[in-house]
């Protein structure tokens, strides 16, 4: 694993898309890009796979959906059965349009909370990690291209100076 | 600039000539008196599923008709002759009804249309603008698909029909109800309010083409700026005549009932056809090879708002249904008693038509950009859309005497045609892309 890198700055969202294109096309290798919000069209231009977040998405739902219809069906049917304003809890299907409020939320609440949790799962996030970003400036304003770097740093350095370019830093990494 | 083709001519012309024979047909086989339309119950008292639904003791019947004239002017004379009557009105109603309900989606269509872009205009949208022409387009049946409603209304009010029974002052006087409410549901104020509204829109529309047109071959963006301040105003006086026009054209067909989200109910339905008619529209001009500049990033977001406001109906559509449901009150539960009785066909299929397929065919990010996703849902959407105003209209109207038979396909190939016609002429009328708009720049950049 390559252990020195270029670090390509850039100081704007634009700039860095159009950089990150330029690059792509020069043949750079990119190993990441950090940057303090999500760009528009980043994950395209760095040619990244499509996200399959939305797929988990819907199947958290359908377990929510599920569970919701098993909840309420032992809460109010099989465990419990209580009259609520003339309407006893017999049946389920009889019973259904109070329910759906409840399926609704359970939907919504499986799928939205599962999917946080698979994302920080996949991004390997958990409370207390310490932050990966080279350079803290990039919560900030600035936006980081990370090139690693084998023997071609100036054939490197000479491509990266033709994009609108902030600075350029080349870092060894010291943990390896 | 778009050429109107010979085929397109045909089409339409065709589908409102057949439209014709077929509203024709149902005003020829609707009874004009009892006996005929005793004979017509007794004929279809074998084969017909829902005829039997006769059965009934007719205490539980007159719970559904208790507003009509019949119940409470001849009370004394038993219920069988009131009963017969009543049928009669019903058998005579459903031809008109047809024609209404099938006259009203299609102006619905272009009254949404022109709502989703006022919202355009006001909201500075980018990535819409190249869109604006199809739009506008749609929205050129406004003036003549109002007009026909606005018609056939009068037509009630002149008593060739019993679609709106407090029109009918002997109904107002036998009941209590409808008498308090006669201060606003009376016919002047009726009539004087529905060509209130259609002048209004009429007049955004005409202004507002008139602005996008004058864009076109501008140096400066005043006419833009102008129609970015009309449209916002526009949208304001929208939203509280197209709530009223609801309750006048649809809910007081129904005049003891009432919803107070009804308004918006319409409104959901009015703005996913709308939004699926534009679809469809620019698939259909893109095959024909207009609309270069449109690509599949326009039809995403265009699929996003046909799944979305699918989505919004349903939960507008549940919110109404549920409350009801729950707190079960005479007079509001008959509303939903009478469709889940004798309407469970229309009732559920369109629960199935407007949410459920809609939801899972256009869930998937992918499909939103394959257009034959798009018309395929959009199908299914507009025939939902179809019989939820059918479900609207037809219970109070013509009671458990409805069918989808050749009145009802009539009229909807003959407004259909006539649809097809007047959108289609009106896009010949300026070139197809707004390319004077400021934003327009960005909308052919437009990446999803």
């Amino acid at each position: 694993m390559a252990n020195k890198f270029l670090h390509a700055i850039y100081d704007d969202d634009d700039k860095l898309l159009d950089a990150v294109k330029f690059l792509k096309k020069e043949g750079v290798y990119i190993e990441d890009v950090f940057t303090p919000f999500p760009v528009h069209g980043l994950d395209k231009a760095l040619g990244l796979e499509p996200t399959r977040i939305s797929i988990a998405g819907f199947i958290y739902g359908c377990i929510g959906f599920a569970f919701a219809i098993f909840m309420m069906n032992y809460i109010m049917i099989v465990d419990w059965p209580q009259n609520i304003g003339g309407k006893p809890s017999f049946s389920f299907i009889e019973n259904m349009p109070a329910f759906v409020p409840i399926m609704f939320e359970l939907t919504v609440f499986f799928s939205a909370h599962l999917m946080v949790i698979t994302f920080y799962l996949r991004s390997r996030l958990w409370p207390f990690k310490e932050a990966e970003n080279p350079i803290p400036e990039t919560t900030d304003d600035k936006f980081l291209v990370q090139i690693p770097v084998s023997d071609n740093e100036k054939e490197l350095k000479s491509k990266v100076k033709k994009t609108d370019i902030f600075k350029i830093d080349i870092v060894e990494n010291k943990d390896e | 600039m778009f050429v109107l083709t010979k085929k397109i001519k045909i089409f339409s012309l065709a589908l409102i000539i057949l439209g014709l024979f077929g509203i024709a047909f149902g005003f020829y086989s609707a009874p004009s008196t009892i006996e005929e339309a005793k004979e017509i119950i007794a004929n279809s008292h074998h084969g017909d599923d829902h005829a039997s639904n006769h059965d009934y003791p007719v205490e539980a019947h007159s719970s559904l008709i208790e507003s009509s004239k019949e119940h409470n002017s001849e009370h004394s004379e038993g219920h069988e002759m009131s009963h017969d009557e009543h049928v009669f009105h019903q058998l005579a109603n459903r031809p008109w009804a047809a024609v209404y309900v099938a006259a009203f989606f299609f102006f619905m269509i272009s009254l949404g249309t022109l709502a989703f872009y006022a919202i355009q205009r006001a909201a500075q949208a980018g990535w819409s603008p190249l869109l604006f022409r199809v739009m506008e387009g749609i929205t050129g049946y406004l003036l003549p698909g109002g007009i026909i409603v606005l018609v056939i209304l009068l037509l009630s009010a002149l008593h060739f029909n019993h679609l709106f029974i407090w029109m009918d002052p002997e109904v107002v006087e036998h009941d209590k109800i409808i008498k308090a409410k006669s201060g606003y549901l009376n016919v002047p104020f009726f009539l004087a309010r529905g060509v209130f509204y259609l002048a209004g829109w009429s007049l955004y529309r005409y202004f507002s083409r008139k602005f996008s047109i004058a864009q076109d071959n501008s140096s400066d963006i005043s006419n833009h700026v102008k129609n970015f301040k009309l449209s916002a105003g526009f949208l304001a006086f929208f939203i509280v005549t197209e709530s009223m026009m609801s309750w006048d054209w649809i809910m007081s067909i129904d005049p003891h009932w009432f919803s107070t989200l009804f308004g918006w109910y319409v409104f959901a339905s009015m703005v996913v056809s709308a939004i699926t008619v534009i679809a469809i529209m620019i698939i259909f001009l893109k095959s024909l090879g207009y609309l270069e500049k449109v690509n599949h990033n326009h039809l995403h977001d265009l699929a996003k708002f046909m799944f979305g406001f699918s989505v919004f109906w349903a939960y507008l559509w549940f919110s109404q249904f549920m409350l009801i449901w729950y707190a079960n009150i005479p007079e509001e539960v008959t509303y939903f008693i009478t469709r889940l009785e004798d309407y469970q066909i229309p009732f559920f299929g369109m629960l199935v038509m407007n949410f459920i397929l809609p939801f899972l065919i256009l869930i998937n990010s992918d499909f939103k950009r394959l257009n034959w996703i798009i018309v395929t849902a959009g199908i299914i959407i507009l025939i939902g859309h179809y019989m939820d105003v059918f479900n609207m209209i037809m219970p109070s109207a013509v009671g458990d005497q409805w069918s989808f038979g050749i009145p009802e396909l009539g009229s909807v190939m003959f407004f259909a045609g006539l649809f097809i016609y007047i959108v289609f002429d009106s896009l010949t009328k300026a070139p197809l892309e707004a390319t004077g708009d400021p934003l327009n720049k960005e909308s052919e950049k437009f990446v999803y």
